[in-house]
Order: C-alpha cells, then sequence, then structure tokens
C-alpha cells in the first residue's frame, strides 16, 4: 500500500522533494502539495484502493503525510 | 435572543458614522478617488477598528455576526469606507486567531486596540496570476532578523496603514505553497508606487501596485502556516464581511428605490404604479441575499467558538460553502441594482439625483472581481470532482 500511495504522490502530488524517499510523516503541504493538486491525489487514491473518500475525511489532516494517507486507507478499506 | 444593549449601541455609531460622515463624502471620495480619512477617523473614535481585539487586550471582543451587521451599515453610505473597514478587520482577525501564543504579538494587538492603528493586506503579487495561496517572495532570516521584499500587484489603502500584513513562502526554498503572514509595522518597510488606481468604481479604496521592502524582526513571523489561517480566518473573514458590506450596498440601492416608488404612489393615490410589481421582485432578491449571508456568518461564527468547529473549517465542504456566499452575493448585488437602476430610470441614470445609483453599480461590478469569480468557480470546479454530499 505504502509503494502505492508513494506511486501516486510521485505522479500527481507536484512534490518538489522524491515521494519515494520522503519521511512517513512529513508535511505534504510543505513538500510543494497544493489544495488544486491534492485533490488530484485524492481522486488517484480512490481509483487506485476502489473507495470513496466520505465528506469528513476531505481536510488538509488526512492528506497532510503518507502515514496519514495510509491511515485513511485503511480505515476504508477494513470495513 | 435579542441583541445585548451594546450591540446595537455599536451598531448604531456604525450608522451615525455613516449617515453623519460617511455619505456626506461619499461623492467627493468616489469622484477623487481619494481615501475616507473623515469616517475612518470617525471609526477610530468610536475605537471600531479593535472591534475584534479581545476585551482583556483592550478591544471589543466582537464576534463575526456583529460585525458583519457593522460591515452592511457602513456599505449602505460609503462602498469604499466599508471595504477599508472591512479589510482592517480580516487582518485582525488573523492575528486574533492565529497568533495570540506570541507575547510580541500580543502586545501588538493591544496597540491596535490603544492607537487604532490601521492594517493593509499584501496578498497579491506580480507573477501568481492571482493565487493568494502560493508567492514567489520569501522571507530571508540571519539570525533574529529577517529581510523580504514583494512585488505586490495592489495594496489597497497602503499609503494610508500603519502596519501591513503580508504573504510570504517560509524560506527561500520553500515550496510556493509553503506560505506564513508577517506583520510589518510601519518604520520595517518602504513602499513604491508602481501602477494607478483609477478605477470605473470602489476608488476611495486607493489600491495602486507597490514594490515593498522590508526588515524586522523573527517575532513578527505570525506562528503556523498560513494555509490553514487562509481556509479558518481569512478566507471566511473575507467572503463573508464582503458579502456583508456589498449586501449594504444592495440595500441603499434598494432603499432609493422604494422612494421613489412611493413618491409615484403619492402622486396618484389609488393607482398602484406598474414599478411596484419591480420593486417587490427586487425585495424578494434582497431578502435572500440578507438571509444567505446572515446564514453563513452565523455558521462561522458558531464554528470558531469550538476546536472540533475550527478543525471543521479546513474542510472541503466548508471551502465550498465560502465561496458559494462570496459568488452569490458578488453576482446578486450587483443583479439587485440593476433591477433598481431598471425601476427608477433616468432618474436613477443621473449622478446628481437621490434615486442615483451610479456609483452603487460602478462599486457593485469589483465584487465579481475581487478574487475573480472565475477563479473561485474553478476551485468549486475542482472541490467538487472529490467532494460527495450536495
Amino acid at each position: 500500500m505504502e509503494d502505492q500511495i508513494r506511486n501516486i504522490l510521485k505522479e500527481h502530488g507536484r512534490l518538489a522533494s522524491d515521494a519515494a524517499t520522503l519521511a512517513d510523516n512529513a508535511d505534504l503541504y510543505q513538500a510543494g502539495m497544493t489544495s488544486h493538486s491534492s485533490v488530484n491525489v485524492m481522486l488517484a487514491l480512490e481509483a487506485e484502493f476502489d473507495v470513496e473518500f466520505p465528506d469528513r475525511m476531505l481536510k488538509r489532516a488526512v492528506f497532510g503525510s503518507v502515514a496519514s494517507i495510509r491511515a485513511a486507507i485503511e480505515e476504508l478499506t477494513a470495513a | 435572543m435579542p441583541p445585548a444593549p451594546q450591540t446595537s449601541t455599536r451598531l448604531d455609531a456604525a450608522h451615525r458614522i455613516g449617515r453623519e460622515i460617511a455619505a456626506v463624502h461619499a461623492g467627493d471620495v468616489d469622484k477623487n478617488a481619494r481615501f475616507p480619512r473623515e469616517s475612518i477617523a470617525a471609526l477610530r473614535d468610536e475605537k471600531l477598528l479593535s472591534a475584534l481585539v479581545p476585551v482583556e487586550l483592550g478591544g471589543m471582543g466582537m464576534g463575526m455576526m456583529e460585525l458583519s451587521t457593522i460591515c452592511t451599515a457602513l456599505g449602505q453610505y460609503c462602498s469604499a469606507t466599508a471595504m477599508v473597514f472591512a479589510m482592517h478587520q480580516i487582518q485582525v482577525a488573523c492575528l486574533v486567531r492565529h497568533a495570540l501564543s506570541s507575547s510580541d504579538l500580543r502586545a501588538y494587538l493591544q496597540s491596535v486596540a490603544s492607537e487604532q492603528r490601521l492594517i493593509a493586506s499584501v496578498t497579491s503579487e506580480v507573477g501568481v496570476g492571482g493565487d493568494t495561496r502560493s508567492s514567489i517572495c520569501a522571507i530571508e532570516q540571519t539570525q533574529d532578523r529577517f529581510v523580504l521584499a514583494k512585488d505586490a500587484t495592489t495594496i489597497s489603502y497602503g499609503e494610508h496603514a500603519q502596519d501591513l500584513l503580508v504573504t510570504c513562502r517560509r524560506h527561500p526554498a520553500a515550496a510556493s505553497g509553503d506560505q506564513v503572514m508577517v506583520l510589518l509595522k510601519q518604520g520595517d518597510f518602504q513602499l513604491e508606487r508602481t501602477s494607478s488606481w483609477d478605477t470605473l468604481g470602489m476608488r476611495g479604496t486607493c489600491s495602486p501596485g507597490f514594490k515593498l521592502t522590508s526588515s524586522g524582526h523573527v517575532s513578527q513571523i505570525v506562528p503556523g502556516d498560513y494555509g490553514a489561517m487562509s481556509s479558518q480566518t481569512m478566507v471566511p473573514f473575507s467572503h463573508v464581511l464582503w458579502a456583508s458590506l456589498w449586501l449594504g450596498i444592495a440595500i441603499d440601492a434598494v432603499a432609493r428605490t422604494g422612494s421613489f416608488v412611493r413618491a409615484q404612489a403619492r402622486a396618484k393615490p389609488g393607482v398602484v404604479p406598474p414599478a411596484a410589481l419591480r420593486l417587490a421582485e427586487v425585495s424578494n432578491m434582497l431578502q435572500v441575499l440578507r438571509i444567505s449571508t446572515h446564514d453563513v456568518a452565523d455558521e462561522c461564527e458558531r464554528l470558531m467558538s469550538s476546536s472540533e468547529g475550527n478543525e471543521a473549517m479546513l474542510a472541503i465542504g466548508f471551502s465550498l460553502k465560502m465561496n458559494n456566499v462570496k459568488i452569490y452575493a458578488s453576482e446578486q448585488t450587483v443583479a439587485i441594482i440593476q433591477a433598481a437602476l431598471q425601476i427608477c430610470g433616468i432618474v436613477g441614470y443621473k449622478n446628481d439625483t437621490k434615486y442615483s445609483l451610479g456609483r452603487h453599480l460602478r462599486d457593485a461590478f469589483s465584487a465579481s472581481l475581487m478574487v475573480s469569480n472565475d477563479r473561485i468557480y474553478a476551485k468549486n470546479a475542482s472541490m467538487l470532482l472529490v467532494h460527495k454530499d450536495p
């Protein structure tokens, strides 16, 4: 799952640093992700993991780091 | 719940300033594109520049709802006065809601109250295409001092404010969206004017472009990141207070139209003038605009009062709502004034009658441009690709 998330960030996140080596808790917004590119990341994650993020999850903190994205996907796929 | 006695006193003060001072100079302010100095001085005298500053720091501790009604009141007399007042409050809101953990910035807010300092906003920048959530300029820090230079496309009342609140990147290597806010106090900065301000409307806001150069102490950098401040404070305060003052412009247009139709009715008692039907339509439009603005102001005030509420303000659903209130109010204000003009006819079109609506319409046309509605629609379009609940 981690690799899939990092690949999506690399492709859609518009990060200034390498998504493959970014620390788990590194702030993706500080790494260059904008609110616009975060929407593309959300769309790619929904397609990749066949999930829909409920509106309560659509906020900065949930998409703020690799770790927080992983936690959100795990929550949605666990059910 | 009836408003506290204090509330109506402050609103009364705003109406008095509007009626006795702002309205008297509004024509001259507009004609000469000059700063509404008389009305801002009067707002200072009433200590209204520190409306949002907490009581313990010497301010009024006002909430969003009450401030919204004051902006609406001022908008009925002089749009430029109301816009300068609103923009200043947006800056104060950012400091009150995000800078109280800093003892230096708390002390600064005390001086806003005791000295009634006026703060201008420097969010625009040449080269970012109107996107306030990205910056080119950056803080350059050496030990505990910084220097900052910014080429701003517009700084409203920049030459009339004591202090500035500026957005910029956190450091020279930071991503364009990794922004902070910096307070620059009188003496910290120089402004070199780069363009003029000879506009269709909102002429008294005096908003040309400037090249800003500055230096200061690192304690003047507002703690935290601007992204969150923008979602939780800058955008909601901007959109609600702007909508509130645009509502004020629309109210005055409808008031003038009402008196025009009543004069017609008095001339021929027993016959309902045909224009009265159009007035009924405009009154309906005005009511919806008023309800929409109040509803969002009320929701913002409630959300801001709890930590869960503040967290909810970071969600996409809240951003959509804030953007929609701005788009709706900006378009509806113009529609209302245009309909009012249709009723008043030539006496409304003339610039020197008691039914004149030219200034109202010219001022209102700025609403869909100050942060372009197309840009906001594009943001909403993007967010709606992932947001589900209509």
